[in-house]
């Protein structure tokens, strides 16, 4: 609770820190890091606790930024009908795909959740009318009335902070429900969840479709964070960052999604910006090449870190 | 629909599907044999069709600078198992693919910086640029029949080592119980280095075969990766002859998929939502196959593991 309380406290108050400072950009980047987390925090559910690797996660991701693009151009603006519906788009796509997929274990559960995200990538790239390859331009972002403008970067940052808080908190209620208490038995041990007399199957399906919606709901939030919504948003590569933020910032903790976004894009941006001298001098391109630096912490991590960042703050696993 | 056109576009689908195979046999194995999710697999790919190109810039030949790259990228490829792979073996299958996601990056501003972001042309040897008339009135690029003649003797000579030899009776050991075949004495680590090398060589190969038809560029192994996957997972994960029968399946429906389909649709709907659905239909076709493959033998089509 001290440690929520202490960070949110942190995400508050940095944008102020940020104003004064006269440095708004990184109230923007800030929320993007903010967006991917909650999208790899809805991941984290399936992969970390339901123990179930997606590898298609990008396709809720992406079909929940298509919803909102394309209700954008096509007049509807409103954040209270784009986001819901977003929502409920990702987590009827999560409903078909989860009822297939399900049926398969281990590795297949791997590759056909990675084969139903790239029919969904390819299904929107083949939407001329909505940008196809180019991807869609949204004429403004989504409105929320009661005043609030979304369009100031400083009211979108906490929007978006509130929605993350309150993700984190539907997680942490989750996963100390009796829902939450079945999903665990059933990572653990599948048959004897079963044996019990859990409907196993269900649980999952349910799992994976909450995990949907907040991806679609993550969605929904990149594509007005930049007015723009791309098809390389369902691609696998962006399935694979997700999962990368997943296990670097820790496999089934609360905080993982958090952290491994903060440190993913946080990475690539601290390359990018600062210009170390005695780095430039041996290459002078060097910060072109932030992948790079980002692979490589990504092996330090694999050989030093097994259970993620999160991993290294904490003595045994979630009980 | 002409005879002709049928023909050609078969043509095509069997030499994609034979440059898939290339890849798919060699991470079918790792696959199979390691129990390893390899996401790197098409890094080599990329590396080995840039190889081929500076290769080919050195000697002035393609057909000096092809065996160089493929044994360049064996020794990349053995190197990159005996440092990194080798760790990952015990290790969970998200692990795995972080860490192999990790090389991709990696090896991606790795040829940047080597290559350039600029795509890469290469051109087909000397002697082979012309169409040749194939029985039946059908004109077809030589280069792509020399890519079927290479595709097949490669698949037939992979197919007699794995089969007929006794390096081959290990890996088939390695590949359907990896503790027993352990456990009678096989030197499983040595054995799947080699195994490692041949398929980084493999890859080189398509990479090399494919550098004159597709452009060499950073990021054209993360698209094929997807599809040799699929075709290891229709096929049956280990199992080289699945891996075989995948690819020219995967191949031949891509293929056919893209040509015919568009047309197909045009035939009964109208001409602006045929426009749009056929190639959307097409380019989901082997995700469809690979889903409805999965739904009835959840083991692929030839499974290694008994």
């Amino acid at each position: 609770m001290t440690r929520a309380l202490l960070v949110f406290g942190v995400l508050a108050i940095f944008p102020l820190t940020m104003q004064a400072m006269d440095s708004l950009f990184y109230v923007s980047l800030a929320s993007r890091i903010l967006i991917y987390a909650i999208a790899a925090t809805s991941l984290n559910l399936v992969l970390g606790y339901g123990g179930m690797v997606s590898f298609g996660h990008a396709a809720f991701f992406g079909a929940g930024a298509f919803v909102v693009g394309i209700l954008a151009v096509e007049g509807v603006r409103s954040a209270w009908i784009a986001w819901p519906v977003a929502m409920a788009v990702a987590a009827l796509a999560a409903l078909v795909i989860g009822a297939l997929s399900l049926r398969t274990r281990g590795v297949y559960f791997i590759m056909i959740t990675l084969a139903f995200a790239q029919m969904m990538y390819y299904i929107f790239v083949s939407l001329k009318t909505y940008g196809g390859d180019d991807g869609l331009s949204m004429p403004a972002r989504s409105t929320l009335g009661m005043g609030a403008n979304l369009r100031n970067d400083l009211a979108w940052y906490y929007l978006v902070l509130a929605i993350l808080a309150a993700a984190l908190y539907g997680l942490h209620r989750l996963t100390r429900s009796r829902f939450g208490r079945v999903i665990d038995a059933i990572r653990e041990n599948e048959a004897r969840a079963e044996a019990i007399g859990f409907p196993v199957f269900r649980y999952k399906l349910a799992c994976f479709v909450i995990a949907g919606a907040v991806g679609g709901l993550a969605g929904a939030l990149i594509a007005n964070q930049s007015n723009y919504v791309s098809p390389s948003l369902l691609h696998w590569i962006q399935s694979g960052t997700l999962m990368i933020m997943v296990i670097l910032g820790g496999v089934g903790t609360l905080w993982g999604g958090l952290i491994g976004a903060a440190v993913l894009l946080g990475l690539e941006h601290l390359i990018a910006d600062y210009r170390i001298g005695w780095l430039a001098a041996l290459a002078p391109n060097y910060q072109d090449h932030a992948g790079l630096a980002v692979g490589a912490v990504l092996l330090a991590i694999v050989l030093v870190a097994p259970e993620g960042i999160a991993g290294l703050f904490r003595r045994r696993r979630h009980a | 629909m002409s005879v002709i056109l049928f023909l050609e576009q078969a043509l095509n689908g069997v030499q994609f599907g034979l440059m898939l195979f290339l890849l798919a046999a060699g991470l079918t194995l790792v696959f199979g044999i390691m129990d390893m999710i390899n996401l790197a697999h098409g890094s080599l790919y990329m590396i080995g069709a840039y190889f081929m190109a500076s290769f080919v810039q050195m000697t002035g030949s393609f057909w000096l600078g092809l065996p160089l790259a493929l044994i360049a990228t064996a020794v990349l490829g053995a190197a990159l198992e005996m440092s990194l792979l080798r760790r990952l073996y015990g290790r969970d299958h998200l692990t795995q693919v972080l860490a192999t996601f990790a090389v991709i990056l990696i090896a991606n501003e790795a040829v940047r910086i080597a290559w350039g972001s600029q795509p890469i042309m290469l051109n087909p040897p000397a002697g082979l640029t012309g169409p040749v008339a194939l029985p039946g009135g059908l004109q077809y690029a030589s280069y792509r029949l020399l890519i079927i003649g290479v595709g097949i003797a490669v698949a037939l000579a992979l197919f007699l080592l794995v089969t007929k030899t006794k390096v081959g009776m290990l890996v088939r050991a390695g590949a359907s119980n990896r503790e027993m075949a352990t456990a009678m004495g096989v030197d499983i680590k040595r054995l799947f280095t080699a195994v490692f090398a041949v398929g980084a060589a493999l890859c080189a190969l398509a990479g090399a075969m494919l550098g004159p038809i597709l452009a060499v560029q950073v990021g054209m192994g993360e698209n094929i990766l997807i599809l040799a996957f699929v075709v290891i997972v229709i096929g049956g994960i280990g199992s080289i002859r699945g891996a075989f029968v995948g690819s020219l399946l995967v191949g031949i429906v891509d293929t056919g998929g893209r040509a015919f389909l568009p047309m197909l649709f045009s035939a009964f709907l109208p001409p602006q939502l045929a426009s749009a659905a056929g190639p959307a239909v097409a380019s989901v076709l082997i995700y469809v196959l690979m889903a409805g493959v999965l739904y009835f033998r959840p083991q692929g089509l030839f499974p290694a593991r008994g």
